[in-house]
């Protein structure tokens, strides 16, 4: 069974010649037809021109040409980012019937390293939320126990990942929408410093937060997609021409000397016991490799789910408010009574979702007149205090260790009456959006019943290098850090 | 904190969201709940800090004024939900005309 091999093993396969991308690509068609029936990770399967771009594939290796260096491996496509001729629905109604007319920056650059792109996978609408359950269409179910989520908002891509389907894919990570899925699924999940990946062509929700990000079985996995997809594009001004080094080349270097900061209030009240143990034990495997450990302060951390939740709500009211009925997307149907303006709010009305409406009104009332000072301003004095928290912190240490998630994966249906509960779901993931820097979730065991729990890693911006090398201690001194569900 | 049903409606009409009289009756009582979360910003003080919009330390990003090819018309309108096949169709705006 080749499915549940890493995208390194299967490229290894590829360049003996033991089996051929059309092969690799049939098995996990395969596997996505006997399991995705139960979990739902995918929108779509484009089966067709998977199959395809795996020939060319393999009649490019075959004459020998110069491949990719993810020639042939298949992937699947968060359904927030375009790919040209492909719908791009973004899990809402408003976009049912929206199909891409160019590829993001991240699709230009798989194609060219010769990713096989297998389908859409599920989100929550918009990519907001953490569970899937805000999707318009279907109910992505973890993996690892059917009636659970799978987290969010890139449930669909890190279930994916984890049931075999695919052994790589793309997510994005607004506020942990990356991280926590990774957890909650066993997977490898790695949010970039913002503007390390551009951001042309993912449908923009907070663009002050928002960046593209790996989901693989294993770090190293992880660091070839980073590598493969990130780097300058003038087409998003927010992307930074940053040289980018080798995360590959020096990831089975142990970092001598690593200092792992860990925060006292990250371990009180709300944070599941087994959960807690975990992450302690994630602890003192780093200190048995000869990490030393290291209190550090996040004194303003407890307001970063207060400050996100202006922050990018507003920046959502502002981006969405693209959705007018009139150039793309959903339009109502109207009489000849009808003003534009009724057209604007019938077709918005229509098209949105309970959540996203709910996080455009949040986001209008914050800058809404007389009170934009009060909530929207105060957040972002706030978001800066936090940032600082984390340059000072980074003083004393290399990385931040923390839980992924307050708990494992929790019951479909469990939180979704209830928005701010959901909400601290990111409590953990959330500052490193807000700070603009990398952060990384790991799996670091099982609960007793079974359910994977992530442990996040933090790092000061641009030090990806830095990042996955200590994810990789702990991944290599850990065999049980690599777990398949079993289906 | 509380939000009244007038409060939502009134953010509904900015946000240009026509909603049905039970969404608005939900959302004031989640959105009252959420802010009321989110007054704990209150507690800390901001004097002299200044407001941080953006993670990226870059500013006034140019790209040299040259022509480029963008998306060709027809392109442009393949998602439109209304066109003749040269402009995007809305309701009339002008009276009388």
């Amino acid at each position: 069974m080749n499915h549940y091999k890493s995208a390194s093993e299967q490229l290894a396969q590829l360049q003996s010649g033991e089996t051929t991308s059309v092969e690799l690509v049939q098995q996990h068609l395969g596997r996505i037809e006997a399991v995705d029936g139960n979990v739902n990770a995918f929108l779509e399967v484009c089966s067709d021109s998977a199959l395809q771009q795996a020939e060319e594939i393999d009649r490019q290796r075959a004459a020998g040409e110069k491949v990719g260096r993810l020639a042939g491996i298949p992937i699947a496509i968060k359904d927030n980012i375009c790919v040209e001729g492909w719908k791009a629905s973004c899990a809402s109604k408003m976009l049912e019937n929206f199909t891409s007319v160019y590829d993001s920056h991240v699709i230009e650059k798989l194609k060219a390293a010769g990713a096989v792109l297998v389908g859409r996978t599920n989100l929550d609408e918009f990519a907001m939320g953490s569970s899937c359950e805000n999707s318009a269409f279907q109910q992505t179910n973890n993996p690892w126990d059917l009636e659970r989520a799978p987290g969010g908002s890139s449930g669909g891509s890190a279930a994916a990942v984890a049931a075999g389907m695919v052994p790589l894919a793309l997510g994005s990570d607004t506020g942990g929408s990356i991280r926590q899925p990774a957890s909650f699924c066993g997977v490898v999940g790695m949010k970039p410093t913002y503007g390390r990946v551009s951001r042309y062509g993912l449908v923009a929700f907070a663009s002050s937060l928002d960046q593209i990000g790996p989901f693989a079985r294993n770090v190293a996995d992880a660091a070839l997609l980073l590598e493969s997809v990130w780097g300058h594009d003038r087409r998003d001004s927010t992307s930074v021409d940053v040289p980018t080094s080798s995360l590959s080349d020096q990831l089975e270097e142990p970092l001598k000397g690593l200092k792992i900061g860990i925060v006292p209030e990250h371990f009180s009240n709300g944070l599941d016991d087994e959960v807690r143990d975990k992450t302690e034990q994630a602890i003192e495997s780093y200190r048995s490799q000869g990490a030393t450990i290291q209190e550090v302060e996040l004194p303003y951390a407890k307001y970063g789910v207060a400050a996100y939740y202006i922050i990018a709500p507003s920046e959502a009211s502002s981006n969405l408010s693209r959705y007018d009925g009139i150039h793309y997307g959903h339009r109502a149907s109207s009489d000849g009574n009808m003003s534009l303006a009724d057209l604007y709010e019938a077709s918005r009305g229509e098209g949105f979702g309970p959540e996203v409406k709910r996080r455009i009104m949040l986001g209008a009332y914050a800058l809404s007149s007389g009170y934009y000072d009060a909530y929207y301003l105060k957040a972002l004095k706030v978001r800066r205090l936090i940032a600082e928290d984390y340059q000072k912190a980074f003083q004393d240490v290399d990385v931040i260790l923390s839980p992924t998630s307050p708990t494992p994966a929790f019951k479909l249906g469990e939180l979704v009456d209830d928005p701010l509960k959901m909400y601290l779901n990111d409590i953990y993931t959330i500052g490193a959006n807000l700070a603009g820097i990398p952060g990384i979730s790991i799996s670091a065991g099982q609960t007793a019943s079974g359910l994977p729990v992530g442990v996040q890693l933090l790092a000061p911006a641009f030090e990806e290098a830095k990042l996955f090398r200590a994810a990789r201690m702990y991944e290599s001194a850990n065999s049980e850090s690599r777990l398949t569900p079993a289906m | 904190m509380t939000l009244s049903t007038e409060d939502v409606q009134k953010v509904a009409k900015l946000a240009r969201l026509k909603l049905t009289p039970d969404e608005v009756e939900q959302f004031a009582g989640q959105l009252g709940h959420i802010l009321g979360y989110v007054e704990m910003l209150n507690e800390v003080d901001t004097d002299n800090v200044q407001p941080m919009a953006h993670a990226a330390d870059v500013t006034n990003v140019f790209r040299s004024d040259e022509v480029q090819a963008s998306l060709p018309r027809e392109t442009a309108l393949e998602n439109a939900p209304k066109t003749d096949g040269k402009y995007f169709l809305v309701p009339q705006i002008l009276e009388g005309s």
